[in-house]
């Protein structure tokens, strides 16, 4: 049985006033023009991922970091407050798949993988402050990479 | 991002969470949270999670689908299902001065290559 996350959430944080999570009425939504073989790929990660020296994050960050498609392994380490980040550490395509994003390019199942690839940290309480602040640089960002299409992987 | 023309895909392990939100194209893999597209050190797994996601993404055709796929984390442990995201599921956070020591350490370790 799928874990039912909303009530745990708010067990977890009965301190506090109930979190109100986003309940979207509509979708919007915007086909593919061409086969995902074709496409130009762009990989975002909320799984607080970060390449060499780049700062960490904290608390209530809408900041993001850019991530070389190709980082090694050991180039890239995790913060996040709000999982187990263990096997993440261990191995970060647990939620940022960078190696396997590259297979499927070398195997031609996607066009290209976007350089760079993206991360932020998911913990952020105001959902205003990522729709309003964070994904609008996005936005600009997979226009500027020309990316056809958006891979998101949460954590 | 769909609003600014870009189809988007969104990997999830919570259903309730997405059923609520409704992304316009969504993938469910029941696993903990924290490994969204696999576990550690399965490429194998890994790539069969991000390659049905890929083909997800061509098939859906309507706004909010979610594709529910058929992996299991442990045929023989379910006991994860009852204590993730409860109280106690967390690590011990390392004290503010632990996390500073951590992180000078790895800002060090770049600097220095």
């Amino acid at each position: 049985m799928p874990v039912a996350y909303i009530p745990r959430t708010r067990d977890l944080y009965s301190d506090f006033t109930p979190y109100r999570w986003v309940e979207n009425e509509s979708t919007p939504f915007t086909p593919l023009t061409k086969p995902v073989a074709e496409c130009a790929i762009a990989m975002i990660s909320s799984g607080g991922i970060m390449y060499r020296d780049q700062p960490r994050f904290h608390r209530e960050d809408a900041s993001y970091r850019r991530i070389p498609i190709h980082a090694r392994p050991d180039e890239l380490s995790v913060w996040h407050f709000g999982y187990p980040t263990g096997d993440a550490e261990r191995d970060a395509n647990c939620v940022f798949p960078l190696e396997r994003m590259r297979e499927l390019e070398a195997a031609g199942v996607i066009g290209r993988l976007v350089d760079p690839a993206f991360s932020f940290m998911g913990g952020i309480y105001s959902a205003r402050k990522v729709r309003d602040e964070l994904a609008p640089q996005i936005v600009d960002e997979l226009k500027r990479a020309h990316a056809d299409a958006f891979f998101l992987v949460p954590a | 991002m769909e609003e600014a023309g870009i189809p988007t895909l969104c990997m999830t392990s919570a259903l309730d969470i997405t059923r609520s939100v409704k992304p316009p194209r969504a993938v469910f893999v029941n696993f903990p949270l924290g490994h969204q597209t696999g576990p550690p050190n399965q490429p194998e797994l890994q790539r069969r999670i991000v390659t049905d996601a890929m083909r997800a993404f061509a098939a859906i055709s309507s706004p909010a689908t979610i594709v529910e796929l058929p992996y299991v984390w442990d045929p023989n442990d379910r006991t994860w299902e009852d204590t993730d995201y409860t109280k106690g599921w967390m690590p011990v956070a390392p004290s503010r001065e632990a996390a500073d020591a951590l992180e000078a350490e790895r800002q060090a370790k770049f600097r220095r290559e």
